[in-house]
């Protein structure tokens, strides 16, 4: 059976305008979350460059630590760390959604599972840290 | 397995891959690298990246991530009214995380 | 019990005779009790005959109703005029969809969608008859059941900007049925689905966007459903990668 068609000479078309996700605060917020995205790869390659820095001797790292102390870059990193934490706060949430934890048959509640993830978020951050301050002694 | 060939599957693989890494661990790399140790608050260790451990690590937290950041984006813009060029902006930005893949692993290698 | 007066501004749009909808205003007196659809019907009844809408059940499981109240897909038979008032009710056909008059729209799209993803039993092999039903227990059931509850009303579809900017997307409830079938024990069409559901008109276009979950009436969840069929088709890809002879 074949769904019946209006005639398609009578019909509106609506459009939907490109700015769309300023008209609601729910896909703004959604606009923000992909965007986070464009921050964390910017930190990443900024990161990746300072790496890059320390084949290139001293003065080379020296002048790229000096750069990064500068008031923009920390303003740069400060908005970046916002963006990365709303990043980790929405993709916890969403796993819960996508990859639900069963336990005996039941799906654990969402708000459980998001902060089970934050809890282990929290303790993987310090580990990294621990790692950072401790790693050098050994070397 | 029927249906069209595409490589989406493989895409959205690598961008939840690269959404996890980005989730557990680039807060702590930016607290510590973009603002505790410009402020003075951490000692600046760079020497730790030569490791070999550190360096696979860093491999991991740098390119993965790179793949979340192409598919949001290619899908970012093209709901901005970019639909009409949907499939160059999507091998660009693919195209750019392979790029940035490779020249990450590069760097690392040649510490 | 009072009767107060509320305004309902209503989209209209006649074919043919209009290029562009129009909005017109209705003052209504409503008792306490009274939906949007209530003011609706008081206004063909009573006041403008030529007022075109659907509706059916009243009572929410026809799916039949659904429009935008204030700028958010709603049944109307289930939203209260007084939980809007005094300010005014804007009524506008749902988001998304072409309209063919006032608030009336063209859904051949989504038929034509909800038959592409096989919404039925699909067996390898039928048992004959004299075997007898196909048995399913409780917690069989559990796994698809809450997908199973879709009424229809497209509230998601008015919801989901994908949708909304490629009318060639699967969408929300389409695929939410789709994988309620891939879900029951009963069935062997997993792979057969796969065309439409797994092409970039398919999930592969979502970005989870997750707004056709918030609107749903009556929490069928489409967007977890359309993110665990990627995580289905990308295991089964990566699957095949590793073991390309093991595929059906
Ligand atoms: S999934 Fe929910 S919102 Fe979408 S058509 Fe079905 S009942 Fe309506
Ligand atoms: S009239 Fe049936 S759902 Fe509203």
């Amino acid at each position: 059976m074949m769904a019946t068609r209006p005639d398609p000479a009578g019909l509106y078309h609506p459009a939907m305008p490109a700015t769309w996700w300023l008209r609601k605060r729910s896909y703004f917020l959604f606009m923000l979350r992909e965007l986070s995205s464009v921050f964390i790869a910017g930190f990443l390659v900024v990161l990746l460059l300072q790496i890059a820095q320390i084949s290139s001797g001293e003065d080379a790292r020296a002048a790229f630590s000096a750069m990064l102390r500068s008031p923009g870059w920390i303003l740069f990193h400060g908005v970046a760390l916002a963006f990365a934490v709303y990043h980790s706060v929405t993709w916890f949430y969403t796993t819960s959604i996508v990859m639900p934890l069963r336990v005996r048959g039941r799906e654990l509640p969402r708000w459980l599972f998001t902060a089970l993830n934050i809890g282990a978020w929290a303790g993987v951050s310090l580990v990294i840290l621990i790692l950072y301050l401790a790693l050098p002694a050994s070397a | 397995m029927n249906g069209r060939k595409t490589l989406e599957p493989l895409w959205w693989g690598l961008f939840s891959a690269g959404g996890v890494v980005a989730a557990f661990l680039v807060p702590i790399h930016i607290v510590i690298t973009g603002i505790a140790v410009p402020l003075g608050w951490l000692p600046d260790a760079q020497e730790i990246y030569r490791h070999w451990p550190v360096r696979l690590y860093l491999f991991i937290l740098i390119a993965l991530p790179l793949y979340h950041w192409a598919h949001r984006f290619q899908f970012a813009l093209s709901d901005m009214g970019m639909r009409g060029i949907h499939k160059p902006l999507a091998v660009l930005c693919y195209g750019a995380a392979l790029l940035g893949t490779v020249i990450a692993g590069w760097i690392l290698l040649r510490l | 019990m009072s009767e107060r007066t509320i305004t309902l501004d209503v989209t209209r749009y006649r074919p043919h005779q209009e290029a562009v909808p129009t909005v017109q205003s209705y003052a209504i007196p409503f008792p306490d009790d009274w939906v949007v659809l209530d003011a609706l019907n008081h206004i063909k009844d009573q006041v403008d005959g030529s007022l075109s809408y659907r509706w059916s059940c009243r009572m929410g499981v026809c799916g039949s109703c659904g429009m935008m109240v204030n700028g958010e897909p709603k049944l109307s038979c289930a939203v209260f005029l007084r939980d809007y008032f005094p300010r005014a009710i804007r009524v506008e056909p749902l988001s998304n969809f072409p309209v063919i008059r006032d608030l009336v729209i063209d859904m051949s799209g989504f038929l034509d969608k909800l038959k592409s993803v096989k919404p039925w039993i699909i067996r390898e092999q039928e048992k004959p008859l004299s075997e007898g039903e196909y048995l399913q227990s409780p917690r069989e059931l559990d796994a698809y059941q809450h997908f199973s509850q879709c009424i229809n009303c497209m509230l998601c579809y008015a919801a989901c900007p994908v949708f909304g900017l490629d009318s060639g997307f699967v969408g929300p409830a389409a695929i939410a049925l789709g994988y309620r079938y891939n879900l029951d024990s009963r069935d062997h069409g997993t792979a057969e689905r796969r065309e439409v559901l797994g092409d970039h008109e398919g999930i592969w276009q979502c970005t989870f966007v997750g707004e056709c979950s918030v609107v749903c009436p009556k929490h069928v969840d489409p967007a977890a459903a359309i993110q665990r069929v990627k995580v289905d088709t990308a295991k089964d890809w990566i699957l095949s990668l590793v073991m390309p002879w093991g595929q059906r």
